[in-house]
């Protein structure tokens, strides 16, 4: 029986292993958000894993400019039609900005994680705090220790 | 991939949206074959299937199929079934998953109980089971079926072959779209898969569970687990269609009783304002609770955020205007009538 449903699985392409992007001008958090650095502030995001992982989101509650946020702190929460995840800040510091268009357009985040899919823009209490983070290496290595399971 | 009742099972092929929608608009191709099969044969087999089936099973002319309930004598379910007149003394009863191993011992137990003499045969790990659902899955199966054979209607079968594969074709689905599901034997299923892609082309996708269960929430569908179990009855749950009363089925009398006293709590479906998805488990609040979600989600056809769940009969009219809480905080949702989609044209 379980063999039949493999059959299938295999043929529709859902056994292969998956590739994930990780760009190269990011750090990465162990909770799945990336940062990159954009002059004095730091744009924030959910990763290509993390979204796949998520699949169809269809909601994020988004934070207030000017709030304060810890490293590690809850600061929003993305949910698409499988669960609901929080949202990490990966450093402490103050959002400077907010991606507004993802409430009218949350599926965004699926198509264009690193890009047009950003969710906050922080300006951190200490900018080497990023160097701290996961390099694109390790996390890919994260990534390949999870997925392979 | 979710572990499900033993299975490992697709979530979805490429997204929960995609695929819904294109059994909406197109057709899609489920693996449903974690169902369950139960076969009660001999003398007194529609005998013990009356006895454990909410509905009216002799009415069940050979070649239908109804949709029903098993109850316990205090009118909790033990599962929703699909009920095939196989034959003058022949029944199958397709059944949940995660239940085919209380649905044997509840049926073994009324049928000593009655004394009634018919074979009980667990047929699920053999039987294989593929819906094909959506507008055009009608036309993709009609070239498949051997020259003679016309495509049953709706909540008939017919024994037959697609693509020279023995089928039983049922016109029946839980989608809320018109389409067929197919029962074939394990091993054949792979290829059964295989001729409905190659026949499907581009208007056919392969769809998951994920797909499954957005499709059956906008159409209110109760799913074992969540809107049913032993704890509520069939009235609670809205499904007194699909009562029989006068036959003599297992929970008759319990059930009479609620309809005429009327439930205290109703199963009531919920449109939440925004997009947060209200989900299994959450409270249902008025100056207090008054209730629990059973199940949410984003409805994609409906572009609401959509919900079911059990609250306190007098809040449960249409229009009434309670809040669910989602993460302590209270969001306002109104009661609506469902299916939450209605079919076009």
């Amino acid at each position: 029986m379980q063999s039949h449903k493999n059959a299938i699985l295999r043929q529709e392409g859902l056994m292969a292993a998956k590739t994930f992007d990780i760009p190269d001008d990011c750090r990465y958090s162990r909770s799945d958000e990336w940062i990159r650095i954009d002059g004095t502030s730091a744009r924030v995001g959910i990763t290509d894993y993390a979204q796949t992982e998520l699949s169809d989101i269809v909601f994020v509650e988004l934070p207030e400019v000017g709030n304060q946020v810890e490293a590690g702190e809850t600061f929003g929460v993305v949910e698409s039609v499988k669960a609901v995840n929080d949202l990490l800040s990966p450093v402490s510091g103050e959002i400077v900005e907010v991606h507004q268009s993802l409430e009218e357009h949350p599926e965004w985040i699926n198509e264009n994680p690193y890009g047009r899919g950003w969710i906050i823009c922080i300006a951190p209490e200490d900018l080497d705090a990023i160097d701290g983070l996961l390099s694109p290496e390790d996390y890919r290595a994260y990534v390949k220790e999870r997925s392979d399971k | 991939m979710v572990p499900f009742a033993g299975f490992e099972m697709p979530l979805l092929y490429t997204s929960i949206l995609e695929e819904h929608r294109a059994v909406r608009s197109s057709a899609g191709l489920f693996d449903v074959s974690h169902m369950g099969e139960i076969r009660l044969r001999g003398r007194d087999a529609l005998a013990t299937a009356q006895l454990l089936f909410s509905n009216d099973v002799a009415g069940t002319e050979v070649g239908r199929v109804r949709y029903g309930l098993l109850c316990l004598e205090d009118g909790g379910v033990v599962d929703d079934v699909t009920l095939y007149r196989a034959g003058e003394d022949e029944v199958l009863f397709c059944v949940n998953a995660s239940n085919i191993a209380e649905d044997l011992a509840w049926m073994r137990e009324v049928q000593r109980m009655s004394g009634l003499a018919c074979e009980i045969i667990d047929e699920s790990a053999e039987t294989a089971l593929l819906a094909l659902q959506g507008p055009r899955a009608l036309a993709l199966v009609a070239p498949l079926l051997p020259p003679d054979t016309r495509p049953p209607r709706r909540w008939r079968f017919v024994q037959t072959q697609l693509a020279g594969i023995p089928v039983w074709l049922s016109r029946t689905g839980y989608t809320g779209e018109d389409g067929y599901e197919m029962y074939t034997r394990s091993e054949r299923v792979v290829a059964l898969w295989d001729a409905l892609r190659e026949a499907g082309g581009e208007a056919l996708s392969p769809a998951g569970l994920g797909a499954r269960d957005t499709l059956r929430t906008e159409m209110a569908y109760p799913l074992y687990g969540h809107e049913l179990d032993r704890e509520h009855n069939p009235v609670e749950a809205g499904l007194e269609r699909f009562l029989a009363f006068g036959r003599g089925f297992s929970g008759e009398a319990a059930l009479r009783r609620v309809c005429e006293r009327g439930p205290e709590q109703r199963l009531a479906g919920l449109l939440l304002e925004g997009r947060q998805v209200a989900r299994s488990g959450y409270p249902i609040l008025a100056e207090a609770r008054i209730g629990t979600i059973t199940s949410g989600t984003y409805g994609p056809s409906v572009e609401r955020s959509i919900a079911l769940g059990y609250l306190e009969a007098r809040y449960a009219e249409p229009g009434s205007c309670i809040a669910v809480e989602v993460r302590g905080r209270g969001i306002p949702c109104k009661v609506t009538k469902t299916p939450f989609y209605g079919r076009k044209g």
